[in-house]
């Protein structure tokens, strides 16, 4: 434990291309860019999927086998095939590779609770809308997605956490980002350099889940003792 | 492992190192073969090791309201900490070995196998229980004969899921060099290995497709009287 706790006092450790500002802004910027194409791709997929209550099986499938597939395989097949393992901008080694990996990664719960949260509105109030003349694009911006959001935002969150580790796994093969001070001290046997790498991680995962769970309140349309 | 098992002057698929190679295979079947029965040995004990601490919690948190919120905050929450991070906070109480790995990913599989456990105890209508209850059925005899029946294939699907999940996480304990087929995986990446890299790719989607389709089957066996198993 005082190995850890001198890591983190080393001034050594907070600066430079290894230190953990640098780290840390990769890591953010990788999760922030990965969770932004993936929105953008998914979301009004899934939206529009939702409100035609079309394609709900081929999008679990779709869930099912991002699944089965490992962080690692999908990362070193991109990095060993197309699109290589070469730098990119400011988020460092194997940029291109582990952002499509993150990005990947970040659709499935972006996808299936958007589409769960659209098609799980109330089926009277879609046709309460339809009959007070509303047009299918009015319904759909101003009754299905706010009644939706919460679900929305639950799809966010998940995908949130679940960049946010992959992230981290990524510096196993290749990848920039936090989990490199982890596999750093792997490497030269540095126990008190992985436990500090480590928490640096969980702590910053806890947060960022805690952060999405009170989002995901404010935004909910009808108040929890309504429902 | 470099890809040189050929001597120099023999040019085949190894030397020009090509995704898909014929003389990997019959070199480094014992190879594969052993990573593949470590990877599913791992997973195996790991989602073992969940169901059977997750079955007392999920029957703890059902009973008394209150240790709910802090059994599924608490599994939340080991959820939410990447595994790489996670298995690394684990070394310095289980060490360096296997275990560390089978633990962290028991950790992941108790998280969704409890919250499956307490969803479909949850799904058992209430008359069903009243009658069950009616009928003279203790407890014990209304857990094992009715409610776990009922809750069944909703647990079926959490732990498909769980299952499927392990497979995929078990990769990341080539951190620790126990990570099955994610071993050879992150060797193969190191090395720019392409045969190594897809061969050991494929097998972990496999692996996870082949114990799905198991427990599907099973869930089939299990319950006959539903027609079609919840996705």
């Amino acid at each position: 434990m005082n190995g850890v706790l001198s890591w983190f006092t080393d001034p050594a450790h907070w600066r430079g291309a290894s230190g953990v500002p640098t780290l840390l802004l990769q890591h953010s910027l990788l999760t922030a860019a990965a969770l932004l194409l993936a929105v953008l791709l998914g979301l009004p997929t899934a939206v529009w999927l939702g409100h035609r209550h079309r394609g709900g099986t081929a999008l679990v499938n779709f869930a099912n086998v991002g699944r089965a597939v490992p962080v690692i395989a999908l990362l070193s097949l991109l990095a060993l095939g197309f699109v290589g393992s070469a730098d990119l901008g400011p988020f460092g080694r194997a940029g291109m590779a582990t952002l499509i990996t993150l990005a990947l990664f970040a659709l499935p719960p972006i996808v299936t609770s958007t589409y769960v949260g659209m098609t799980g509105v109330d089926p009277e109030i879609v046709e309460a809308a339809r009959g007070m003349g509303m047009s299918e694009l009015r319904l759909l911006r101003d009754v299905e997605l706010p009644l939706a959001l919460p679900m929305v935002v639950s799809g966010l969150r998940l995908a949130l956490v679940q960049v946010w580790a992959t992230a981290t796994i990524a510096a196993i093969v290749a990848g920039p980002g936090l989990g490199r001070i982890i596999t750093h001290g792997y490497d030269s046997d540095s126990p008190s350099e992985v436990i500090a790498g480590s928490i640096i991680v969980a702590v910053i995962a806890l947060l960022l889940e805690l952060g999405m769970v009170l989002l995901q309140r404010a935004v909910d349309p009808l108040p929890a003792h309504s429902r | 492992m470099t890809p040189l098992a050929a001597p120099t002057t023999v040019e085949n698929c190894l030397t020009r190192n090509e995704w898909i190679c014929g003389a990997y295979y019959s070199s480094r079947a014992g190879e594969l073969g052993q990573a593949l029965l470590q990877h599913l040995g791992i997973v195996v004990v790991s989602v073992l090791l969940g169901l059977v601490v997750a079955f007392p919690l999920a029957l703890l948190a059902r009973r008394y309201r209150r240790l709910e919120g802090l059994v599924v905050g608490t599994t939340t929450a080991i959820y939410t900490i990447p595994s790489l991070a996670l298995f690394s906070l684990l070394v310095p109480l289980t060490g360096l070995g296997v275990e560390t790995v089978v633990l962290g990913l028991g950790l992941y599989s108790l998280t969704i196998l409890v919250r499956g456990m307490l969803d479909g105890f949850r799904g058992v209508p209430a008359e069903v229980r009243e009658s069950a209850a009616g009928m003279g059925y203790g407890a014990g005899r209304m857990l094992l004969r009715v409610e776990l029946p009922l809750a069944l294939p909703t647990i079926m699907g959490a732990l498909r899921v769980a299952t499927v999940s392990t497979v995929a996480l078990t990769t990341v304990g080539a951190i620790l060099d126990e990570g099955g087929l994610g071993d050879l995986l992150v060797d193969g990446q190191l090395s720019d290995f392409k045969a190594e890299v897809l061969t050991t790719s494929v097998l972990c989607v496999l692996l996870a497709v082949a114990l799905d389709l198991v427990l599907v089957a099973a869930q089939r066996v299990l319950t006959p009287w539903a027609t079609r198993p919840a996705a």
